[in-house]
């Protein structure tokens, strides 16, 4: 269990003072410049050191990832784009530490733009987060008023300018190449990859995007040190993380907690426990909605990060932990998440186009049990001929739940199939197109 | 790093340039990849997911027309990266993919034009199933106006967006885009206005599914039942290669052939839809004008009547050709006339300053070609357009010098009107005023061209076709020679020789090739028509002159020799019915001066005869027959004249020029702005008026778009 005194985020819950003033009673903005003196090649070396991984989803090295950058500005400036769209479904940590923490996001991107040398930082920001981007921009221009970014940003010398730009809303724009095609003035979809954003990203220059939280962290990182940082969780899995508790918990919340820690623990500590007690638990989906589902035999001694979670065949993802007793219609949940993947899609490239609907369509079936016992695996071999077939990861993360449900919840179709059948003893499943 | 990379593909090693896709690199090693998006000349958009590869060791299946060969990591033990194409990974993805473009597609092969030319139903043989699993009900889409060249019949769109990269990439006009996402993604023109582009049509061609056809073509005919002839095109002077499908006697549809050194895979709409033209207002019998009306006449009566005025006063007959003249029917003509005595000859319709200079004299072939060629267009590292629209006088070469702006980064300047040419430009000014500016050393784009390895000037009929046309054209090849458009054939360069004439019309360098010009004291084409109208001239023998004004010729007896009951005829005296160039084999030379030659993909019209066999039969009654008897013993005959028409097919090669530019005569230049000769893209002969579908083009060309506040 996280100690108060190893938090990062510490007014993650808006107790305190969001303001310049406040953050830097917590430590926000301490020793930015003597940091940076340090040099880029210390800031990556300290963030690589400290087992840092991308907090996005794909749990990419942060550290290795900021590296990618040429070590010297040519012809084309440096890019650092933050990406703070975060609509995965169960998601809401970036949120909170822009609501309550701007200040360190702004300390990251200075922080970390120095060390990519890029001397421009976006911010590009989730459509529905209003809220969000009038607090951003105050803090913003807090740091200005105060030289902490700007010309020769807190007096280390450097260049530095960081904007916000509001997204429209649509949750392709979270891919990195779809949010840099958004960014640049276009429909936001995923680009083809190579080119990958370190060679040609934000108007074909040299760009890196990171999720908000591995750029708010960095600046407590470099300094408690990179060693304190990897005391926290298991080997390859280093550090403290926010995850977001939502579902049948007592207590929903956000937490910033240990990686590696028990799922048991996690749920039990923060949230009140288990809807009912742990044995009325049914499923959780542990890393946003587009991980596969664990059912509670496994979610019994699970730990949560991103090796563990990866051995059950599901994922840490954002750490949106979405807990299900046994009141939910497990089918009928994942059904809504086609939907929501249905409704998503670019359109861009052929498998997620048209098998995200296809998907969604037959789930909805099953979810009434309209449908035939051979459908189900016919519903996994589709999600198959999406998964890994399409320019980005969408419809990797369409499929995935499906392939989980299925996993662990095939009887509970059968039986929804079967029940159905019983009650209208002529059905033909499927053929109810025309009702 | 060397220039090459080697794979394995499917156990067959290649060496490929490093910037090769991995899919031309399966295509040479003998793989075939199915595809839908990817087309060599758009941008690569990986979208439809159909050329997925196995690459051993990567974790999943890669789209093969998105990967460049260059940037494959080899394996481990550093021997060349192992694809597979045909592996079970591979094969799966791609049934995969087949079955998802297939579920929302409306499988209406056997009630849609592109049956049978169809890549996704040829795709589908090999990669589709035989029954559907998909059991929910299927999208539908709305259709789209986009004009009246293109039907839509959105349903069957597999969303590969080629048409939008076409038309945003080669034709430069943003009107296509797809708009919303997912299941309800649309190809759309926004708000259903007409394709602007004059090359739109191209877009049918691209689609790889029916959901873009041909609207005059739609339910017409099935690919295998048309005859198909590979041909060329005579609507502009570039000569496009096309192939001419036929059923029975008509035209029913014209396409584009692949022709890297002209017009690469694209036609223009013109081109493309004037087949219909082919089959209204036909003259198919010969006419005589008797008191004030035409009236049919047997070919004995009305070669008769016309070998009778030609017998008269050698210096009171004029004989011109007009824009679709062949080279044969005026080698013909020009023999006949010349047999009489008749001097007043000229091909140059539109009074073009070209071909001969102030005394008379010949000039040389250089001064009046497209000397760069079309593919040097590719080469040009500065354009100078003067006094021509190439977007309405050669649209496929405008798309080429659109690439060069888009891919080169090549600077474009134009002096003439200030026109939309798809592609931003230095508009320098208008006239003869700012090519004297221009000329001066120092100015600014003096400078550029002179620096520019490979500098290009386009000349248009519009700086030429005026009464100081050879003023014009000498000031101009005096900037050319300055600017370093000239080069020697040995030196670094190859003989590059930027200085180029575009011409608009298809027959004219032929004509100006076989010497179709005032003989010795004949009179001009401008001389011809004063005369004319002052009541000079007696008889005027023209050879599908459509483009002077009936008021020109003033009293004279004029013959008509053509296809089209159009103004030539309207005011004829005398009609002769000939051949079309879908109608007969015909030698045409294209702006470059490259020789090619029709094929005969239709009969005839009625008592229709090919021109040069009317000319033929008409030396017989004039009695002074033509020493040839096939079309053959005529084309020895040319080439044995002029050495050119010895070659088919190929731009002449630099050569050393016979008289060194300036071409033309020094003179004060007016003060008139260059116009384009062409007002109308859609109407510029005798075809295309024919042509409904070009009257309903030209209609909302110039239809004024209507404002939104309306």
């Amino acid at each position: 269990m996280l100690l108060d005194k190893d938090r990062i985020f510490t007014n993650l819950y808006g107790h305190h003072d969001w303001s310049l003033e406040g953050a830097k009673k917590r430590g926000a903005w301490n020793s930015t410049k003597e940091l940076m003196q340090f040099g880029p090649e210390w800031i990556c070396d300290q963030i690589k050191d400290s087992g840092l991984r991308g907090r996005g989803g794909a749990g990419f090295p942060t550290g290795l990832k900021w590296t990618f950058m040429p070590k010297e500005v040519r012809d084309r400036p440096h890019y650092l784009v933050v990406n703070a769209d975060e609509s995965e479904p169960g998601t809401c940590k970036d949120r909170d530490i822009m609501r309550h923490d701007p200040h360190l996001l702004i300390e990251g991107c200075l922080i970390a733009s120095f060390a990519m040398r890029a001397n421009a930082c976006y911010i590009y920001l989730r459509g529905e987060y209003i809220f969000e981007r009038e607090r951003l921009q105050q803090a913003i221009d807090e740091a200005y008023a105060a030289g902490l970014v700007g010309k020769n940003a807190c007096g280390s010398g450097w260049d530095f300018d960081v904007y916000v730009h509001h997204g429209a809303g649509a949750y392709i724009c979270g891919e990195e190449t779809a949010l840099l095609e958004s960014l640049e003035g276009k429909k936001g979809q995923p680009r083809l990859k190579p080119p990958f954003p370190a060679n040609a990203g934000l108007y074909g220059c040299p760009t890196t995007v990171n999720n908000v939280e591995s750029i708010a962290v960095a600046p407590t990182i470099l300094r408690r040190g990179s060693g304190w940082f990897k005391k926290f969780g298991r080997e390859n899995n280093a550090g403290t993380k926010v995850f977001c508790i939502s579902g049948h918990v007592n207590r929903p919340c956000n937490v910033e907690e240990e990686m590696s820690i028990p799922l048991k623990t996690l749920l039990e500590t923060h949230c009140g426990g288990v809807r009912g007690g742990w044995e009325n638990l049914k499923a959780v989906i542990p890393g946003g909605s587009s991980v596969p589902m664990l059912p509670k035999d496994i979610c019994d001694d699970v730990l949560m990060d991103f090796d563990a979670l990866r051995e059950v065949r599901s994922g840490l993802g954002t750490a949106a932990v979405i807990v299900m007793d046994k009141s939910t219609d497990v089918i009928q949940a994942i059904a809504r998440i086609a939907y929501f993947y249905k409704h998503e899609s670019c359109g861009q490239c052929t498998p997620c186009r048209e098998g995200t609907g296809w998907m969604w369509r037959v789930l909805t079936r099953m979810a009434k049990g309209e449908a035939e016992s051979a459908e189900i695996d016919m519903l996994l071999d589709v999600s198959t001929q999406i998964e890994g077939h399409t320019i980005c990861a969408l419809g990797d993360a369409a499929a995935w739940p499906i392939q989980g449900l299925i996993r662990h919840f095939r009887s509970e179709i059968e039986e929804r199939i079967t029940s159905y059948r019983i009650g209208r003893p002529h059905v033909q499943g499927g053929t109810v197109a025309a009702e | 790093m060397s220039d090459t990379a080697k794979v394995v593909v499917d156990g067959v090693e290649v060496e490929v340039p490093r910037n090769y896709s991995l899919l031309q690199a399966c295509e040479q090693a003998g793989a075939e990849i199915p595809r839908f998006c990817y087309h060599e000349r758009l941008s690569i958009a990986g979208n439809c997911r159909m050329c997925l590869v196995d690459w051993e060791g990567a974790p999943k299946p890669i789209a093969s027309c998105a990967q460049a060969v260059g940037d494959m990591r080899p394996n481990r033990d550093g021997s060349p990266p192992n694809i597979f194409t045909k592996s079970e990974r591979a094969i799966k993805a791609r049934n995969g993919v087949m079955e998802f473009l297939l579920i929302n597609h409306p499988l209406d092969c056997p009630i849609c034009d592109q049956g049978g030319e169809c890549d996704l139903q040829d795709q589908a043989m090999g990669y589709g199933r035989s029954g559907s699993r998909y059991k929910e009900p299927k999208r539908a889409v709305d259709d789209k106006y986009i004009g009246p060249l293109i039907k839509t019949i959105m349903t069957r769109c597999i969303q590969c967006t080629r048409c939008v990269r076409f038309v945003a990439e080669i034709a430069g006009t943003e009107e296509m885009g797809l708009v919303s996402r997912g299941e309800n993604a649309e190809i759309t023109t926004y708000l259903e206005s007409a394709l602007t582009s004059e090359i739109s049509g191209n877009v049918i061609d691209l689609c790889p599914v029916g959901a873009l056809t041909s609207k005059p073509y739609a339910f017409n005919a099935r690919p295998w039942e048309l005859r198909k002839t590979e041909t060329v095109d005579v609507m502009d002077a570039m000569g496009a290669s096309i192939r001419v499908d036929a059923r029975g006697g008509a035209v029913m549809r014209i396409l584009p052939r692949i022709n890297d050194e002209i017009n690469e895979e694209w036609i223009s709409d013109k081109s493309r839809f004037i087949w219909d033209g082919l089959g209204r207002q036909r003259l198919d019998q010969p006419y005589i004008r008797e008191n004030g009306k035409l009236r049919p006449a047997s070919w004995n009566e009305a070669l008769e009547v016309v070998a009778e005025k030609l017998k008269g006063d050698s210096s009171r007959i004029a004989a011109l050709a007009g824009d679709l003249a062949c080279a044969e029917s005026m080698k013909a003509t020009l023999d006949l006339m010349r047999s009489l005595g008749v001097q007043s000859t000229d091909c140059r319709q539109d009074g073009a300053a070209l071909g001969v200079d102030a005394d008379g004299n010949r000039m040389p072939r250089e001064s009046y070609l497209f000397n760069a060629t079309l593919m040097g267009v590719d080469e040009a590292d500065a354009i100078l357009i003067i006094g021509s629209n190439p977007r309405k006088e050669a649209p496929v070469l405008n798309a080429r010098i659109r690439g060069a702006w888009l891919n080169r980064d090549v600077p474009v300047s134009l002096i003439g009107e200030a026109v939309d040419l798809s592609y931003p430009y230095e508009h320098l000014g208008d006239g003869p005023r700012t090519l004297s500016d221009v000329m001066k050393a120092g100015s600014k784009t003096f400078e550029l061209l002179k620096s520019a390895k490979r500098p290009m000037i386009i000349v248009g009929q519009g700086a030429l076709a005026r009464p100081d046309g050879a003023a014009v054209l000498h000031e101009i090849s005096k900037l050319a020679a300055d600017v370093g458009c000239f080069t020697a054939p040995e030196g670094e360069n190859e003989g590059w020789n930027g200085f180029s004439v575009l011409h608009t019309a298809a027959a004219r360098v032929g004509g100006l090739d076989l010497g179709f010009l005032p003989g010795e004291g004949g009179k001009d084409i401008i001389s011809i028509l004063q005369a004319a109208r002052s009541g000079e001239m007696d008889t005027i023998f023209c050879l599908g002159v459509d483009e002077i004004a009936a008021a020109n010729f003033g009293s004279a007896f004029v013959v008509y020799v053509g296809t089209h009951g159009d103004a030539g005829a309207h005011r004829a005296d005398v009609i002769l019915p000939g051949a079309a160039y879908t109608e007969k084999s015909a030698t045409y030379v294209n702006t470059e001066g490259r020789v090619q030659r029709t094929v005969r993909a239709v009969g005839l019209k009625g008592e229709a005869r090919e021109d040069w066999a009317i000319i033929r039969a008409l030396s017989d009654k004039v009695g002074k027959v033509l020493p040839y008897d096939t079309i053959d013993a005529l084309r020895t005959q040319m080439s044995d004249d002029n050495k050119i028409f010895m070659g088919l097919d190929y731009a002449p090669l630099p050569s050393a020029t016979s008289a060194q530019p300036p071409y033309g005569v020094s003179g004060e230049m007016r003060s008139e702005v260059f116009r384009s000769t062409i007002d109308s893209f859609y109407l510029t002969n005798p075809i295309a008026r024919a042509s409904k579908v070009m009257a309903e083009c030209a209609e909302l060309a110039v239809a004024k778009p209507a404002v939104a506040a309306e």
